[in-house]
């Protein structure tokens, strides 16, 4: 199927600084693409870009395979990180204003903001101001000011900051049903075990380019380092010279608990030939190393 | 054009239900209304006479002075401390004393009163006082009153200009000097409160860090434009308001009082001004028929063109500034050339008015950064016969207004996602020629 949104060979200067270089990426539908990097990288400038805020320098966008057009930016949602209101304006008013310039038509508008403040648990906010609302209750209307025109692409942008654990929860969640409502959802963040939990997709953008970029799980295991932990019954005494113990402890009676490097790349199967062999496995499986390491570890190469 | 449209719906409804723009709106021409009535109504005012007992030395006064409505006089010849005594115990209003003097000289003569006396019955007196010894001196000059009163001349010259077709029509200076004023001091008031207006409407939207979201529905020029014009309708509407509340009120008042009454107090209202002497009399009276003669319409219509000229023209600068600043603090910087050229104007009025057709205020009419508050100067000096410099004035206005709000809509669109760096002119310069 057709990425919804293609950003091809785009480039930006501000004056004589290059904010992004020659990035490409590609995002599929229905996923959630986590868009990494450390601060200053272009994440912020690309959303931009995507969101007609900014015009690119070089390259194109795509949307459904057409050149981003004027009327697209209607179909995309927006929450940036740095987040506002009208702090004197009602949240009912203030939320049917925004959906009525994205296009939505009053009554209906009017209709799903009611929906959203009975699904987020706000039904008598309509008539609140906001600078009456605690930050993480501004946060839950900004987050439905980005959703109210049903788009079919979300940007993220650090969606869960200001949120306290249990309403992070909640929108969580209600980004993952927007996914199963087929949402495309661009999430942009430094918490990488929201990354971990949420994203099928990642791209990673450092100094302007794009340096890493994949579907999560293929590029955990592009970045595995043949680690795996065992548990296992019996003393493994020592391997064959490719494999190599780092530790091994006996966490109760003849248990052990083994942590096994593997200097070649080995499979699943042919690893366990050998363990069988000398001791009863009582669990196994391969660390995968988490985005934070894979992010670290790629940011760190490219600064050095 | 959608878009603009709801932007402008929710600056403008905004704005206009706030507590201090409906004060304003009710309380400007209430002002008005009794700055123009509360004096006639006090003039007319039935205050029963000042009674004030004359203690003639000179003897040059006795029944001399005439009883009007304001002072009435009784004469009494005893020692000074005696009548002091009589007039305060009898509830006087004051004592007159005059001692013997040299009527080239007068000295001496003097008023008391228990309280401060006021400056209407101090003028009365004076002005009595110096027609005796006129009268007197007259006698002993053996020159006949009644043949110099014949002599004195007053002449009030008709100020006539002659229109392109030959016609003659009566304008009246002071008329137009008045109207002239107000329409300048109107344009500068609403343009420097609804211009900061403007500004601080963008710094809010950028401080709020909520002009990010709204971009990213809406084009930067949109949202601009949006502010722009509901925020010169918020403007529009109150000079409308203040004009019908104003004429309300007027009305109101008049129907009170009854619209004879309003006649007979305006009436005497004038001669209560004029009592000075004929002259003046003729003058102000003159001027309230006068008024009578203006064209409100054209007038209107013309302060609403350079109203909402200056208001695009100023507002758009005002927006560019908003956007390109942090803070209100931080945008003191650029507001003084903007408001600088406003302040010229108003300062530059009283030249003007000296010669209305002049070099000077036809070209200051003319440049956008002066024309809407010196036009509304020269306007009534013209606007019987409105020549060529009108409509070279407005059209420049119009052209220059493209080209602020052009400029603007540059350094707005930069200026609003650009934090933490305060800019400079060099930088708003680049701005206006980026692309993109």
């Amino acid at each position: 199927m057709e990425p919804i949104l293609q950003s091809i060979h785009i480039s930006k200067y501000f004056g004589s600084f290059c904010a992004l270089d020659d990035v490409n990426i590609s995002i599929e539908r229905g996923k959630i693409f986590g868009l990494l990097g450390p601060n200053g990288a272009g994440k912020t400038t690309l959303i931009r870009i995507i969101t007609r805020i900014y015009a690119a320098d070089n390259g194109r966008v795509l949307f459904d395979g057409k050149e981003l057009s004027e009327s697209d930016v209607l179909k995309i949602g927006y929450l940036p990180e740095e987040r506002g209101l009208y702090k004197k304006m009602k949240v009912g008013e203030q939320l049917l204003y925004l959906a009525r310039l994205k296009g939505v038509p009053t009554s209906q508008a009017k209709e799903r903001i009611r929906h959203w403040f009975r699904r987020l648990d706000m039904t008598d906010w309509w008539e609140k101001k906001v600078d009456e609302l605690s930050k993480g209750m501004q946060q839950k209307v900004q987050f439905i000011a980005s959703i109210i025109h049903e788009p079919r692409l979300i940007i993220l942008d650090e969606p869960f900051t200001g949120f306290d654990p249990v309403n992070a929860n909640i929108i969580k969640n209600e980004i993952l049903r927007l996914r199963e409502n087929g949402a495309t959802i661009i999430f942009s963040t430094h918490r990488m075990e929201s990354v971990e939990e949420l994203c099928d997709h990642i791209a990673l953008i450092n100094k302007s380019k794009k340096i890493l970029d994949g579907p999560k799980l293929k590029i955990k295991e592009e970045h595995k380092e043949n680690i795996f932990d065992i548990e296992h019954q019996g003393d493994l005494g020592t391997l064959n010279h490719n494999l190599q113990v780092i530790s091994s402890k006996i966490i109760r009676d003849d248990i052990y608990k083994s942590t096994i490097h593997s200097e070649n790349e080995i499979t699943h199967n042919d690893l366990l030939k050998i363990l069988i062999d000398r001791v009863e496995v009582r669990s196994f499986y391969e660390r995968l190393p988490s985005i934070n390491d894979i992010f670290i570890k790629r940011v760190q190469e490219v600064t050095s | 054009m959608k878009k603009i449209w709801l932007i402008v719906k929710r600056e403008y409804s905004t704005r206009v239900r706030k507590k201090s723009f409906v004060v304003m709106s009710l309380i400007t021409p209430l002002l008005l209304v009794m700055v123009m009535v509360v004096p006639m109504w006090l003039a007319t005012r039935d205050v029963p006479a000042k009674e004030i007992l004359v203690d003639d030395e000179s003897g040059l006064f006795k029944d001399k002075f005439q009883d009007d409505n304001l002072v009435e006089f009784e004469y009494y010849e005893q020692p000074l401390s005696v009548a002091k005594e009589i007039a305060f115990t009898s509830g006087k209003y004051g004592v007159l004393h005059i001692p013997k003097i040299d009527v080239y000289h007068p000295q001496g003569i003097t008023l008391i009163t228990e309280y401060s006396a006021s400056i209407e019955v101090k003028m009365n007196l004076e002005r009595q006082i110096d027609h005796v010894i006129e009268d007197y001196k007259l006698e002993i000059s053996g020159i006949d009153k009644e043949k110099l009163d014949q002599i004195k001349t007053s002449v009030s010259i008709e100020t006539n200009i002659i229109n392109e077709s030959g016609q003659e029509q009566e304008i009246h200076t002071e008329v137009a000097y008045v109207v002239g004023y107000l329409g300048s001091f109107l344009i500068y008031i609403l343009i420097f409160a609804y211009g900061i207006q403007t500004m601080r409407g963008v710094i809010e939207e950028k401080t709020n860090r909520i002009v990010e979201v709204i971009i990213s529905s809406v084009k930067p020029y949109q949202l601009m434009a949006g502010k722009i014009i509901g925020i010169g309708g918020v403007g529009l509407t109150q000079f409308l308001i203040w004009i019908f509340l104003t004429f309300m009120f007027y009305s109101a008042v008049g129907l009170y009082m009854n619209l004879d009454q309003l006649q007979q107090v305006n009436d005497s209202a004038v001669v209560q001004m004029g009592a000075m002497n004929s002259q003046n009399t003729e003058m102000v009276k003159d001027f309230f028929d006068k008024i009578d003669n203006i064209p409100f319409g054209f007038l209107i219509g013309v302060f609403i063109f350079y109203f909402i000229g200056a208001y695009l023209f100023y507002g758009s600068l005002f927006a560019a500034i908003g956007s390109a600043v942090d803070s209100e603090s931080d945008a003191q910087q650029f507001q003084l050339p903007v408001t600088l050229p406003l302040i010229f104007s108003l300062v530059v009025l009283a030249a003007i008015l000296r010669d209305p057709h002049g070099d000077l205020a036809v070209w200051l009419s003319i440049i956008p950064f002066t024309s809407p508050i010196v036009m509304m100067m020269r306007f009534p000096f013209i606007m019987n016969d409105p020549g060529w410099d009108l409509f070279v004035s407005m059209g420049v206005l119009v052209l220059s207004i493209v080209i602020t709000i052009w400029m603007a809509a540059k350094i707005y669109r930069i200026g609003i996602l650009t934090y933490g760096t305060k800019p400079t002119y060099k930088m708003l310069f680049k701005w206006i020629f980026a692309k993109n």
